[in-house]
């Protein structure tokens, strides 16, 4: 039922909230708390406060050290809120405080919200799906997340979020790693991108990278992350092509998918390039640090 | 169009029913916010999911899609006087407003009013002036189309009974006949240069030539009808063509819409002066995605090579 500590995501958050707003912002958001987990609230309280939210808090941004980043992942692992705002945050305690012990009655409230929700609700409730209770029940919003138009709605669902990974289908997930790319956002931002790794996600990815190489474009070196563990001989030779590249970091990736790979000819190839396949041994060439590099270039 | 480059607001709209083009061409005329007020589509809803949607939209979409051209969206929401008269739909409807008055950028409850006047209009524009009253939001009224007068006179003195200041409503679509009847009682008065009901921009130039600028608004409600999305360019230009003070052409088609709806909270100069930071915080500060696309969005930018596309396909 639960994927977090709902109490303690709440003290966590209402004290990131409280270095960035005024004592009369917080006294709105804890009166609205006690309004909304009494037994009196009323289905329009929740309405009235999720929406007005940052009427009261404000959209400061919030400021997390070192240690709260260590705290949120304590609190739920991925959980990383160091990009939300104070009023996404509060709007994430009012969401966790309503009655939820039952389930479908909690999903036809937060779907509800869902369903009439601004940008910034929907960037709030889908950056949230990762503390609510009942979290299984959530696969189909999420996928339904996954087809926004809305840039920072995607955002808000395939980056930094660890529900995605945890929970998503299998077929959801690969939509959205696809999408990822396609819409040239990061995929080290993924959460738990290597852990969700399967044969259909690399078959499409190689397809899509087909894709762009016949109509002349360039393909994001990123791609290549989810495709590594997969290599047979068909991949193989993307991989070939890859290290054929001028660019830097597109051989670097290449190096990287051999060294994924248990296919014996991966690590063959990967022999030829002894200088990439030491510097990877070293720790020099990583994904993550590649993805940083292509957002820095951008 | 706007040689002075003035910065301009068209408080009435219906952008729903507009193309791209509009907000491009809108957008070039010096155009920087917009309220588009929820109304009827053109035939009655039969669905309270209709309505969900639509306001939806208002809230959502269209402000997303008005943003991709450097244009600030805001709406009013409320049940228009037509779709009132669908009586059991419209209590439904009333439940739903509740869900909506609140979210970020609602300037006002509007437009409602009275269209044919019919105590089923009374019924639910009394309904939801308590909930403005309720909120703190200003009042959106749209004057009918027929027995315009009365109707204009019988709608402010149904906000003040029920305890709405003159300030806090704006008083739309009038006309030289209702003109004065409005800014003496303190209300804001909106005119809608609407090609062939309501006013034409050269009559709109006489009006304040004779009243001033003090509360007086120009808007287009440019809709699905024939209809013009430069109606206040065009008149702005019209007016100081015809000797009107730039600093008055600046209050009716600028700053009174602004004071106006701005006593919601929800709508401030710094929303389209502040450069374009729309929901940095999902691009990621702590890295350099956070790049460029800083330039304010006044002047001549154009809407779509300047701006970052937040559009994912």
């Amino acid at each position: 039922m639960y994927q977090a500590d709902i109490n303690q995501a709440h003290s966590f958050l209402r004290d990131l909230i409280s270095r960035v707003i005024s004592t009369q912002g917080l006294e709105w958001l804890d009166q609205k708390v006690t309004l909304l987990s009494g037994e009196a609230a009323q289905a329009k309280d929740l309405y009235l406060s999720f929406s007005a939210a940052p009427r009261f808090v404000g959209k400061a941004k919030l400021e997390l050290t070192e240690q709260d980043l260590q705290k949120a992942e304590s609190i739920r692992a991925g959980f990383n809120p160091s990009n939300w705002t104070a009023a996404q945050a509060a709007r994430t305690i009012l969401i966790l405080s309503v009655q939820h012990q039952n389930p479908e009655v909690y999903l036809q409230t937060i779907e509800k919200l869902f369903n009439t929700a601004d940008m910034g609700e929907l960037v709030a409730l889908y950056a949230a799906l990762p503390l609510i209770p009942h979290p299984e029940q959530f696969k189909k919003r999420a996928a339904e997340g996954v087809r926004t138009n809305m840039g920072d709605v995607f955002e808000a669902v395939a980056l930094n979020n660890p529900y995605p990974a945890d929970h998503m289908e299998e077929d959801a997930w690969n939509q959205m790693v696809l999408k990822t790319l396609f819409v040239g956002k990061p995929i080290y931002r993924i959460y738990g991108i290597e852990k969700r790794v399967n044969p259909k996600l690399a078959r499409m990815l190689s397809d899509y990278a087909h894709e762009r190489w016949a109509a002349g474009r360039t393909v994001s070196p990123e791609l290549w992350r989810s495709v590594g563990p997969y290599l047979d001989d068909a991949l193989l030779q993307d991989i070939k092509k890859l290290f054929a590249q001028p660019n830097e970091l597109e051989r670097e990736a290449a190096a990287l998918a051999c060294t994924q790979s248990t296919f014996a000819p991966a690590q063959e190839l990967l022999n030829e390039y002894a200088t990439l396949k030491e510097r990877v041994s070293r720790g020099e060439i990583t994904w993550d640090l590649i993805g940083n590099r292509l957002l820095q270039m951008n | 169009m706007n040689p002075h480059n003035l910065m301009l607001i068209d408080p009435h709209i219906h952008m729903t029913s507009r193309t791209t083009d509009d907000y491009q061409r809108m957008r070039e005329a010096g155009i920087v916010a917009i309220i588009e007020p929820a109304f009827w589509l053109g035939q009655p809803r039969t669905e309270v999911g209709s309505f969900k949607d639509y306001f939806s939209s208002l809230v959502g979409w269209e402000r997303f899609r008005a943003s991709q051209f450097g244009i600030k969206h805001y709406c009013t929401i409320g049940l228009n006087s037509k779709e009132a008269n669908n009586e059991a739909l419209a209590e439904q409807v009333m439940e739903l407003l509740p869900l909506f008055v609140c979210k970020e950028g609602v300037v006002g409850i509007g437009e409602i009013g009275y269209d044919d006047q019919t105590p089923a209009e009374d019924r639910f524009f009394r309904a939801q002036l308590d909930l403005a009253r309720e909120v703190g939001l200003p009042v959106q009224i749209h004057t009918p189309h027929r027995d315009k007068k009365a109707g204009t006179i019988t709608s402010m003195e149904v906000c003040l009974e029920h305890g709405i200041a003159p300030h806090m409503v704006i008083v739309d679509h009038n006309n030289e006949e209702t003109v004065r009847d409005v800014l003496d009682r303190g209300f804001w008065a909106a005119f809608t240069i609407y090609p062939n009901s309501k006013m034409g921009n050269e009559r709109m130039v006489e009006v304040v030539k004779q009243y001033g600028s003090e509360r007086i608004i120009v808007n287009s409600s440019a809709d699905w009808g024939v209809s013009d999305p430069l109606s206040v360019p065009k008149t702005a230009s019209l007016m100081l063509e015809k000797g009107i003070s730039i600093e008055d052409v600046r209050k009716v088609c600028y700053q009174n819409a602004l004071d106006a709806f701005g006593q919601s909270g929800q709508m401030s100069e710094s929303d389209w002066l502040t450069p374009a930071t729309v929901d940095q915080r999902e691009k990621f500060s702590d890295n350099s995605i956070l790049r460029g696309g800083q330039t304010p969005v006044v002047g001549e930018i154009k809407a779509n090579n300047v701006l970052e596309s937040n559009i994912v396909r």
